[in-house]
Formats: C-alpha cells, structure tokens, sequence
C-alpha cells in the first residue's frame, strides 16, 4: 500500500483530520505503568462486552417487536426461526451479566490499588455514573423479553417510587405510563434501553477514558510514574499502551471469551442465574410468581431494600448504598493508595465489605425469612461502615514505606518454577505393578505436604490481612 | 473480628437450612436419540395435543431435526389434515376448557425451560387416585393440579400411602394398584420419550448449540495461545 496515491489519500485526511495525534495520544504514546496485573483487563474487557452489547443489541432489535402482545413470541421467533437468532440472543443475555462481573472487578480493582484517589476523582466519578447507567440498561432491558419475571420484576422496582412522600404514586404512574406494568411501559423502556441510556453510556465511557488519560493509569503499587520521568520526558517506569497492553489484552481476552464461549454453549441460563427460569412463562399481570427476585447483579441492594423495615427509608438505603461510592474518593483521604503498602486495617475492612457484598447478593436471592433478615440487617451495617466510618478508623492505620519506582511484576513464565516447586511439594512418587507386568511412575498425593502446604497458605492469607 | 466473623457465617448456616421440597426423580433424556424424539412427538400428538398447544414449534421444524422424511412426520406424527408448514396448535376451544377444567392448559413450548425435565418426568408418573377430586386424580409435586393423569391406560392406576407427621397425613409413596397396557419399565420409556421431546421443544438449537461449543473453545484456545507467544514475544525486553 505504497503507491503514491494513497500517500496522498492519507495526507488529504491527516491535513483535515488529526488520526496521527488521536492515535499517538491515546495508544502508542501513551504511557502506561509496566506493572499491570492480572486486575487490569478488565477495563478493556469491560469496553469489549460494551461492543458487544451494541453488536448483539442491535441484531436482536431487527427482529424482536416491542408490543406487549407480541415481545414474547418475537423473542421466542428470534431463538427459533432467525438464523444464528439464538447465538445473537444468548450473546446479548451472557453479556449482560459478563457486563457486570468485569464491572465489579473493575470497581473492586479501584479500592484494592486506590485508583480512585487524587487525582483520578473524576475519572472514578465518570465510571460511578457508567456503573449507573448500566443499571438502568440491565433494568429496562430485562422488560423487554415479557416472560413473567421482567413483568414482576419491573412491577416491584417501579412501584419503589411510589413510597417516595407526596409525589410518590404520581411519579411511579408517570414512569409506568399506566397504572401497571403494560404496554405503554414496555415501549418506552425500549426507547430508553435501545437509545437513550445507550447514547449517554458511550458519552460517559469516552469521558471516563480522556480524564483517565489526561491524569494517567494507576497502578498496583499506586505511585505516579509521571512524577519520575527520563531526560526525554517520558515517565521511567511507563511503556507505550500500544503495543505491549494491545498485545497484553489480547491474552486477557482470549482468556474472557473462553470462559464466555462456556456459558453461551453449554450453560446460557446458568442453572437460572443469567436467565430465570420463571421468565420462560409468558407475562401473566394476573398471577404473582411465588418469589420474585432480580437477576443476580442487583440482589446486593435487592437485600439492602429489604433489610429495611420502612418502605420509604428502605428505597433511601438502597440508593445510599450506590450513592455512597460517588463518596468514596472524599472519604479514603490517605494518601497512600495501594493496598501493598496499607496497613492491616483497611485489608480487614475491605475483607468485610467483601463478604458483605457476597453475603447480601446471596440473601437478595433468596425468599425473605426472618433470620436472613436478621443476618440482611448485620450485612448493611458492615456495607455501609465500610464507607461512612472510613475517616475514623483511617486514623489507626500504619502504613509501609511506598517505594520510589514501581516493583517488577513475575510474569506467567518465572511463576512456572514455583508452581512446579509446590505441585512436587504436594506429591510424592509412587511405583505401582499392574496387573499385565508393567511398572508405572505415579505421581500421588502426599498427606503431610498437602497438610504443610495448606497450614502454610493460612498462614499467609492471616499475614496478608496485617 | 473474629466473633464477628463467627457470628455472619452462624447466620448464614441458619438461613441456608433446607427447606422441604419434593424429590425429583432424574429424567435420563438424550436429545441426539432421534427415534426417541419421533416416539415422543407421537406420544404428544396423541396424549397432550388435544389440550396443550407447542405454538412455537413447526411440522416442518420436526422433520428437519429429526431427519425425517416430511411424508414420514405428516402421517405418523401430525394431526389428521394438518400442514408441514403448522404449528402444533391445540383444536381445544378455550371457552371450554375453562368449563372443563377451570383453567386454560397451557402452551407447553417452552415448559421445559420454566420447569425443567425432571419436574416433568417427576410430575408425569406422580399421578394417583384421589376420589375427591373431579377427574378422580390428583398429583404429588403438583397438588390439586386440574389435569387428570392422561396416560392412565399406559401406566395403569396408582394409589397413594400415607404416615402420620404430627397431625397431618402426608403422602409417603406411591404404589400401582391396577396395571394399565405397558409394564412399568415400558411406560418409562413413554414418559422419557415424551420429557425428551418436550426439552427439544423448548430449546430445538440446544444440541447444535452443544456439539457446536467444543469446535468454538478449541479456536479460542488456539488465539489465546498465539496471542500469549505475542506477548512473550513483545514484552522480552521490558524488565
């Protein structure tokens, strides 16, 4: 592709167009820290499963009628009658999910390293509202095929609005456009999910991917590789995003779309976690399911809600405990970011928070009894002293020296020594006759080195908490 | 910390108790066995057709799936007068059967999926005899259920035997009292033959979808390796 001509095609472009700028800016001259692990794909696995929520979103609209007499049969059509509709389909219901697992790792990357610190409030900010929005699309999108619990699940959620003072029920009637889930609700949820939010969602992506590059990625040891630059200005410890994390990511997504590629072809409901059994029955306004509950990305505030006895102050928790992220970059005011050189403190507290968040999706899950209120209750409390208590206990804390330069990161490669190193630890050599003559070399478990191994690995999990 | 701890994991373990459910008996299903598919969509032609529609599947679709012969699936599987191009649609009228039965039978398309196929295989062979009720049957996994038990003249009649728990009588198992045409082991071939049809009816891409992911996973593997000598091969240089 030398020839004269199309030099002068690319020239015409770059003297009206700055492709060159655009791309050395943002990719080849970028420059991010070297020491990306295994935590940073997720931010462009996140921006992978986006595509792929267009791509499939868009297909599934050619064929899928938003008509509350005809969304459930034309859903049906798709998984049936439209060529590859049903690979197009579980694409679109996998992603979903998949969309929300690589967005809470994200997130979860954000408080274990502090990539949320200044200066990167903004960019934190931009991807809260992101993780917003993608609730509203999972929200409405989950309408959309019609089966009995998009219809229950839409009738709770709204009718939250309704507990609001004064202009509850007006607000909940305007949002519904009719006094239950119908219909008209159906078709602007459309609206919403297949245009609206999707427009605002890739504004704020490309607003969370320019304030994040005009301050510059984090990274595991949480130091600013500008503020240690060459004599040529270039940051010491960074390398250009492109090509070594295009190449990178390669891997993560190869990695991605395998354990993707497992879902959709042998398990797309995911024993009803990714698509509820119950939504297989065609919307019925006349008859409650026994037990409603949302898909499993939004039962940690499913149970938040629940947890409180008030309606109204109920609905308030369940905000709060979103809004309170929005805080966070404000209310983790130390200036150490990573979690290596933190001390015991926030490991235990963030160890909390886990299990809470863990601990109220299971709950939100499951039918309310009494004593997994009880335990709902404990789990809120933990959630949100995560947060609002922050300030206090950051007072204890005793933090480690933060090195100067970043520290190396093992590859997979010099890791296999060690793996190999543990698995001859936890094995022993066994030679066994069969019964034709032959001697076999069998590599069989050894109790006492598994035993070693496992006292070991508390070990270091207790020590990793200090 | 600790008895914090404690104290989460000891709720957790109270609200996990188990709650009591019917056991499901295993439905052993094989959706690539075509001629049990056949048998089980002639079973549903001529035992639950005449109430339950299938409106999302084809004549068509059938013999494209089961590598049948169109003729083959008009004559032995399809209603008398019906077209390749069909739907399996009910001829029941639904003013009558809410006369009949108190309800509208449902589409069983996709009841597979909602219920899965070993609620269906539990649910076929858990009718028995119950006087009170208007058909003379009822069902163990589905109480007070307004279907009677279709395949009475197969499977014969089963009665129902019951112990003492507290002050309820429950329903310890099921027994044959009458044999009907087919020995218990032939009818099971019936019941599975029919779940199994009814599984491919939820889902007709299931298969295709399962034989196909191997192929996809094998290609995916051969990217991430090549990918992965990429990277080795870039990132040699950066310590």
């Amino acid at each position: 592709m030398n020839s004269p001509r199309f030099n002068n095609f690319v020239n015409w472009i770059l003297a009206r167009f700055p492709l060159t700028k655009v791309w050395n800016e943002h990719l080849a001259e970028y420059y991010a820290p070297k020491n990306f692990n295994f935590w940073y794909f997720f931010g462009s696995l996140a921006l992978l499963v986006l595509v792929n929520q267009f791509a499939t979103g868009i297909m599934l609209t050619i064929n899928y009628k938003p008509d509350a007499a005809l969304a459930f049969d034309s859903v049906e059509y798709i998984m049936r009658d439209v060529d590859w509709g049903w690979l197009i389909r579980y694409m679109h219901s996998t992603g979903a999910s998949a969309f929300f697992i690589v967005v809470y790792l994200h997130m979860f990357r954000g408080l274990l390293y502090g990539s949320f610190k200044k200066p990167r409030e903004l960019v934190w900010i931009f991807g809260m509202l992101i993780y917003l929005c993608l609730m509203a699309e999972a929200f409405m999108g989950y309408l959309l095929p019609w089966g009995q619990m998009s219809y229950w699940g839409a009738q709770v959620i709204i009718s939250l609005f309704s507990a609001i003072p004064i202009i509850g029920e007006d607000l909940s009637l305007w949002i519904r456009g009719d006094y239950v889930v119908a219909d008209a609700t159906l078709n602007r949820f459309f609206a919403f999910h297949v245009a609206a939010i999707p427009l605002v969602l890739v504004l704020l992506v490309f607003l969370h991917i320019v304030a994040l590059h005009q301050v510059g990625s984090n990274n595991p040891d949480g130091i600013e590789i500008k503020e240690n630059k060459g004599p040529d200005g270039i940051p010491v410890d960074g390398i250009p995003f492109h090509p070594y994390y295009t190449v990178k990511d390669i891997v993560g997504v190869s990695v991605f779309i395998f354990f993707f590629a497992v879902v959709l072809f042998y398990m797309p409901e995911l024993e009803g976690y990714f698509l509820e059994h119950a939504n297989f029955i065609p919307a019925d306004p006349l008859q409650t399911p026994e037990h409603i509950a949302p898909l499993w990305y939004f039962t940690p505030f499913y149970a938040i809600l629940r947890a409180v006895p008030d309606k109204f102050a109920g609905v308030l928790a369940m905000g709060g405990a979103i809004f309170v992220l929005f805080l966070l970059p404000w209310l983790d005011t130390v200036k150490v970011k990573s979690i290596r050189y933190r001390g015991g403190i926030y490991k235990k507290a963030l160890f909390l928070f886990v299990i809470s968040f863990f601990g109220l999706g299971y709950l939100g899950m499951q039918a309310p009894t009494p004593s997994a209120t009880i335990a709902a209750r404990v789990l809120t409390v933990i959630y949100f002293s995560f947060f609002l208590l922050m300030p206090i206990y950051m007072r204890w804390e005793k933090f480690k020296t933060v090195p100067k330069h970043l520290t190396s990161n093992d590859s997979l490669g010099s890791k296999i020594p060690l793996i190999k190193q543990a698995v001859s630890d936890i094995t022993q050599d066994t030679v066994v006759t069969t019964k034709s003559g032959k001697t076999l070399h069998l590599k069989t478990p050894n109790p006492s080195g598994l035993r070693n191994a496992s006292v070991d690995l508390a070990k270091k999990m207790k020590d990793s908490l200090d | 910390m600790k008895t914090l701890l404690t104290v989460i994991f000891s709720l957790f373990a109270f609200t996990c108790s188990a709650s009591g459910k019917t056991e499901l008996m295993h439905a052993n299903i094989d959706l690539s066995d075509n001629t049990s598919l056949k048998r089980g969509a002639e079973h549903y032609v001529t035992y639950c057709l005449g109430c339950h529609s299938a409106k999302h599947i084809r004549y068509l679709r059938i013999a494209e799936d089961f590598e049948l012969n169109q003729d083959v699936v008009l004559k032995d599987i399809a209603p008398v007068g019906a077209s390749i191009y069909d739907s399996m649609l009910s001829a029941m009228d639904k003013h009558d059967s809410n006369i009949w039965f108190g309800t509208v039978p449902p589409d069983l398309s996709l009841i597979a999926r909602s219920r899965g196929s070993d609620w269906l295989y539990t649910y076929l062979k858990s009718f028995y005899r119950d006087d009170t009720k208007t058909h003379g049957t009822n069902n163990t996994l589905f109480k007070d259920v307004g279907m009677p038990n279709v395949l009475w003249k197969l499977q014969g009649q089963q009665i129902a035997h019951y112990t003492l728990e507290g002050e309820n009588k429950v329903i310890n198992s099921l027994s044959l009292e009458r044999p009907g045409e087919l020995s218990p082991s032939e009818f099971d071939v019936v019941v599975t033959d029919l779940v199994n049809f009814l599984e491919y009816v939820g889902e007709p891409a299931k298969l295709k979808r399962q034989q196909m992911g191997k192929y996809v996973l094998f290609f995916i593997l051969i990217i991430g390796f090549i990918g992965y000598l990429l990277k080795k091969e870039y990132w040699k240089d950066i310590h």
